[in-house]
C-alpha cells in the first residue's frame, strides 16, 4: 500500500499523486480541446447532419462532406480571400506600427527624464475642450475650430507657465499610457467613428490600423518598459563613450537584447487586433471587414450557418497556432516580467 | 504616495506630451563639422523617440473622450437634410440612474429576502475591514500614528454608509431617501454637493481621531466606498426583481475572474509538478486564447444547444432535455463565464507558471528535504514568491473583462430579456438605435466603473502584495 504513496526517486511525485495530477491535467486538456474538435468535426457535416442531433465521429456514425470548406475556398472564395488578406495586413501592420511606437516610447521612458510641464497640460487639454465645444456646440467647422484651439494654447502657454510653475515626471507619462488601457473601447468608438467619417476614411484599412495600433500601444509600452528597465546601464554608456547615437544604440544594441521581449510583445497584440470585433464592427462595413466581422455574418437571414463558421473560425485559429509553436519559448518569459512589475 | 498623477482620469494626467524638456545627456560638439545636423538630431533624440507615442494616444484618448463627454450631455435627433445635437444637461445619466432607464442600467426591485440584508451587513463589514487593513499598512509603514485606527475606520465607514443610504436609486433605503430628498426640494446636483460634504467632515473626523493618512486619501478612500455600497444597495434592492447592465457586467467582471483565477493557479501548480509531458499540456492549455472571441461565442452557442448540441443527449439522459439555459436568465449568464472563462483561463494560467518556476529553488528545496507538507510549502513559500505577480495579473484581466461584449451579443443577443447585457453591449444597443446621448452616458458610466475597480484593485491588492503602503 504504501508504495503508493512514496517516491520511486527523489525530485519525482509518488505513483497516485503522479495519477491524479495526469488524470487532472488531462481532464482540462479535454475541456480545451473537445470544443476545437466539435468545431472541426462541424466543418464537415451536411447541415442536415447539424440539424437532425449530435452526430460525433467522421465515417462512424456520419459521412464527412467537404462542401462547407469548398463553399468558403472556392465558390465565394473571392469574398472570404478580401477579409483574409484585411485582417492579415490590419493585424501585421497595426502591430509593426505599435510595438515600433511603443518600444521607442518605452526605451526613452526609462533612460531619458522627461519633465513636462502641468500648465501645459491642462492648457492642452482646454484648448481641445474648446475645440469639441466649438465644433458641437457652435457648430463651427473643423477647419475654423482647430486654428481658434491652436491660438488659445499657443497665446496662454507662457502666462500660464508662469502661474503654475509644477512639473510632471516619467512615472506620470508611463501611468498616464498605461491608464489608456482601462478606457472602454466603447466610450471612444463614437468620437473615432465621426472623425474618421469626418475625413471620409471610414470603412478603410486605414482606420483600422490607426484605430488598433493605438489600442494596442499601451500593452506594448507597459510590457516593453520592464524588458529595458532590465537591461544594464553601462552596456550603452560605454557604447556612447565610443559615440554611438541615441538612435545607434536604440536599433542596434538595445532592441536586439530585448529580443524576448519583443517577440511576446508582438505575439501578443498581434493575437488581440487579428482577433478584434468590436472596433472593426463600428469602423467597417465591407471594403475593410475583417475576419472576426465575417465569421459573425454567417449568422445571416438564414439562421446560423454553423458548418460554414467552423471553417472559418478554423481559418482564423491556423497562422496564430503557427506562428505561436514556432515563438512559444519567449511568450511566458515576456508575459512575466511585464506582469510582474505593473 | 499620491503624486498629482495618480488617479487616471483625472484630467492632469491626460496629455503630458507638450513641452517636452528632454534633457538628454550633451555630448560634446564633435571635431567633425559635418556631423553637425547628426548632432542636432541626436539631440532631440528624447522628444523623436516619444513623441509619436503620446501624439497617437492623445488624438485617440483626449479628443475622444471630450466628445464623448459632450455627446452624453445631448440629445441625437435626425433633422431634414441632417442632424441636431442638443444640450440636455445631465439628463442622459439621470435617465439611466433614476428615471425611464433604471431598468436598462441597474435594474427592477424585488422582494427583498432575509438572505440579501446578511450579504448587505457583511458588505459592509467587508468595507469596515478593507478600510481598516489599508489605515493598518499606513501606519506601520508611517511609523508615526500613536493612536490605532478603530475609532477612524467607524466614522469613515458610517459616513460611506450614510452617503450611499442618502444617494441609492434602489435598495431597501430608496424609499426613505427619496422622501427625504422630497421634503428638501433641492436640485439633485446639491444631494451630491451635500454627500461630498459628509465625505469630508467624515475624514476631517478620522484625521482628528488618528488616522494615519492626508485628507485627500481618506476622501478618496470613502468615495471609493460609498460607490461599492451604492452597487451593493442596487444588488440587494434587485436581488428579487431583475438585474440590469451593470450588475451583469460585474457578475462577469467578479465571477469570471476569480473563477479563472481559481482554474489557471490549480493548473498552474499541477503543471509545475514533475511529470513527464509538461511542454505538452503547457501548449496545449494555451490554445483558446488564440480563438477569436466571436468564434468562442458561436463554438459555445454550437456546445450549449440542449437539441442538437454535443451533450444533447447528457442532457436527455438526465431529463433536462426540455430545459433551455437560454430561457432563464442565471444559466445564460453562467452560460457566457463558461465562454469567457475558456478563452482566458490560458492567460493567466502562462503568466503564473513562469511565477511558479521563478520562485527561488534554495527555499524550496530545503522545505521539500525537511518533508514539510506540500500545502505548507504553497501557503509559506509558493504563494509569497508569486503573490506580486498574482496580483498584476488579475489587475490586468480586470480592466479587460470589463469591455466583455462579443459573447454576450452573439451568444444570446443580450437575451433573455436585458439579463445577459453588458453594459459595453448596452452602449452598443444603444447607439444602434441611434440613441447617441444614452449610448455614450452608458459609456462614461462603464468607464467610471471600471476605472474605480482599477483603482481600488490598485490600492487595496497589489500595492499591499508589493509590500507598498497605500495612499
Amino acid at each position: 500500500m504504501k508504495r503508493w504513496f512514496e517516491p520511486r526517486r527523489l525530485g519525482e511525485l509518488a505513483p497516485l499523486p503522479r495519477a491524479l495530477v495526469h488524470g487532472a491535467l488531462l481532464a482540462w486538456t479535454f475541456v480545451v480541446f473537445f470544443p476545437l474538435y466539435w468545431v472541426l468535426v462541424t466543418s464537415f457535416k451536411e447541415p442536415l447532419q447539424v440539424a437532425d442531433g449530435p452526430v460525433f465521429l467522421p465515417f462512424v456514425d456520419f459521412q464527412p462532406s467537404l462542401h462547407a470548406w469548398k463553399y468558403i475556398l472556392v465558390e465565394t472564395g473571392r469574398d472570404t480571400l478580401r477579409p483574409y488578406l484585411n485582417s492579415m495586413l490590419i493585424a501585421s501592420l497595426s502591430t509593426l506600427l505599435a510595438v515600433a511606437i511603443g518600444s521607442m516610447a518605452a526605451y526613452a521612458l526609462t533612460r531619458i527624464v522627461y519633465r513636462p510641464s502641468v500648465a501645459a497640460v491642462l492648457l492642452f487639454i482646454a484648448s481641445v475642450a474648446a475645440v469639441v465645444a466649438l465644433v458641437l456646440g457652435a457648430g463651427l467647422s473643423l477647419g475654423w475650430a482647430l486654428p481658434l484651439g491652436a491660438m488659445l494654447f499657443v497665446l496662454g502657454l507662457r502666462p500660464l507657465q508662469r502661474r503654475i510653475t509644477a512639473r510632471l515626471g516619467n512615472d506620470d507619462i508611463l501611468f498616464w499610457m498605461i491608464s489608456q488601457r482601462i478606457l472602454p473601447p466603447v466610450v471612444s468608438a463614437i468620437p473615432v467613428y465621426v472623425m474618421f467619417q469626418q475625413v471620409h476614411l471610414l470603412d478603410t484599412q486605414f482606420a483600422l490600423i490607426v484605430t488598433y495600433m493605438t489600442a494596442n500601444l499601451p500593452i506594448v509600452v507597459w510590457l516593453m518598459v520592464d524588458f529595458f528597465d532590465g537591461i544594464p546601464r553601462e552596456l550603452e554608456e560605454s557604447a556612447a563613450l565610443d559615440g554611438a547615437s541615441r538612435f545607434r544604440i536604440l536599433f542596434d544594441l538595445m532592441l536586439p537584447l530585448a529580443r524576448p521581449g519583443l517577440v511576446a510583445t508582438t505575439l501578443l497584440v498581434l493575437i488581440l487586433s487579428w482577433n478584434e470585433y468590436l472596433l472593426a464592427l463600428f469602423l467597417s462595413t465591407a471594403n475593410a471587414q475583417t475576419m472576426p466581422l465575417l465569421v459573425a455574418a454567417q449568422n445571416a437571414t438564414r439562421g446560423p450557418q454553423w458548418w460554414t463558421m467552423s471553417v472559418l473560425i478554423l481559418l482564423m485559429i491556423v497562422p496564430v497556432v503557427v506562428m505561436t509553436l514556432f515563438l512559444q519559448k519567449f511568450i511566458a518569459r515576456g508575459l512575466l516580467t511585464g506582469a510582474v512589475k505593473g | 504616495m499620491r503624486r498629482p498623477g495618480d488617479d487616471p482620469v483625472s484630467p492632469a494626467t491626460v496629455a503630458s506630451r507638450i513641452d517636452i524638456r528632454a534633457t538628454t545627456p550633451t555630448r560634446s560638439p564633435d571635431a567633425n563639422p559635418g556631423s553637425r545636423a547628426a548632432d542636432w538630431l541626436d539631440r532631440q533624440a528624447g522628444t523623436i523617440f516619444i513623441a509619436p507615442a503620446v501624439t497617437v494616444v492623445l488624438l485617440f484618448s483626449i479628443f475622444p473622450l471630450l466628445a464623448s463627454a459632450w455627446l452624453s450631455l445631448t440629445r441625437f435627433s435626425l433633422q431634414a437634410g441632417g442632424y441636431e445635437l442638443s444640450f440636455v444637461g445631465a439628463l442622459n445619466y439621470r435617465k439611466l440612474i433614476a428615471g425611464s432607464q433604471q431598468f436598462h442600467l441597474l435594474g427592477t426591485a424585488g422582494e427583498m429576502a432575509a438572505g440579501t440584508w446578511v450579504a448587505l451587513v457583511a458588505a459592509h463589514a467587508l468595507l469596515a475591514w478593507a478600510l481598516l487593513r489599508s489605515l493598518r499598512r499606513r501606519q506601520a509603514y508611517a511609523q508615526a500614528a500613536p493612536r490605532a485606527p478603530q475609532a477612524a475606520t467607524a466614522v469613515l465607514t458610517l459616513a460611506c454608509g450614510l452617503v450611499a443610504a442618502l444617494l441609492s436609486p434602489l435598495g431597501p433605503f430608496a424609499a426613505a431617501a427619496q422622501s427625504a430628498r422630497d421634503a428638501l426640494d433641492l436640485p439633485w446636483f446639491a444631494w451630491l454637493l451635500i454627500a461630498f460634504a459628509v465625505l469630508v467632515v467624515a475624514a476631517v473626523a478620522a484625521r482628528a481621531l488618528g488616522a494615519p493618512a492626508r485628507i485627500s486619501g481618506l476622501v478618496g478612500r470613502q468615495l471609493a466606498g460609498s460607490v461599492w455600497l451604492l452597487v451593493a444597495l442596487v444588488a440587494a434592492g434587485t436581488a428579487g426583481g431583475q438585474q440590469g447592465s451593470l450588475l451583469t457586467t460585474l457578475f462577469y467582471v467578479v465571477g469570471g475572474v476569480a473563477l479563472q483565477f481559481a482554474l489557471g493557479l490549480g493548473l498552474a501548480l499541477l503543471c509545475a509538478q514533475p511529470i513527464r509531458g509538461r511542454n505538452l499540456f503547457r501548449l496545449s492549455f494555451f490554445l483558446p486564447l488564440m480563438v477569436t472571441p466571436v468564434g468562442i461565442a458561436y463554438m459555445f452557442r454550437m456546445l450549449a444547444d440542449m437539441g442538437v448540441g454535443p451533450f444533447a443527449p447528457v442532457a436527455r439522459l438526465l431529463g433536462l432535455g426540455a430545459v433551455t439555459w437560454a430561457q432563464n436568465a442565471w444559466s445564460a449568464r453562467w452560460v457566457v463565464l463558461a465562454g469567457d472563462t475558456w478563452q482566458w483561463v490560458p492567460f493567466i494560467f502562462i503568466v503564473l507558471l513562469a511565477a511558479i518556476e521563478g520562485q527561488p529553488r534554495d527555499q524550496l528545496e530545503a522545505a521539500q528535504l525537511d518533508g514539510a507538507p506540500s500545502w505548507r510549502i504553497f501557503r509559506d513559500i509558493t504563494w509569497p514568491a508569486i503573490a506580486p505577480t498574482a496580483a498584476a495579473v488579475v489587475l490586468i484581466r480586470l480592466i479587460e473583462a470589463f469591455k466583455i461584449v462579443d459573447l454576450p451579443n452573439v451568444l444570446t443577443n443580450g437575451g433573455p430579456g436585458i439579463a445577459t447585457e453588458s453594459m459595453t453591449l448596452h452602449a452598443f444597443i444603444d447607439w444602434r438605435s441611434l440613441n447617441l446621448g444614452g449610448s455614450a452616458a452608458v459609456a462614461y458610466l462603464l468607464l467610471l466603473v471600471s476605472t474605480l475597480m482599477a483603482v481600488s484593485f490598485f490600492h487595496f491588492v497589489v500595492r499591499p502584495a508589493r509590500g507598498e503602503p497605500a495612499a
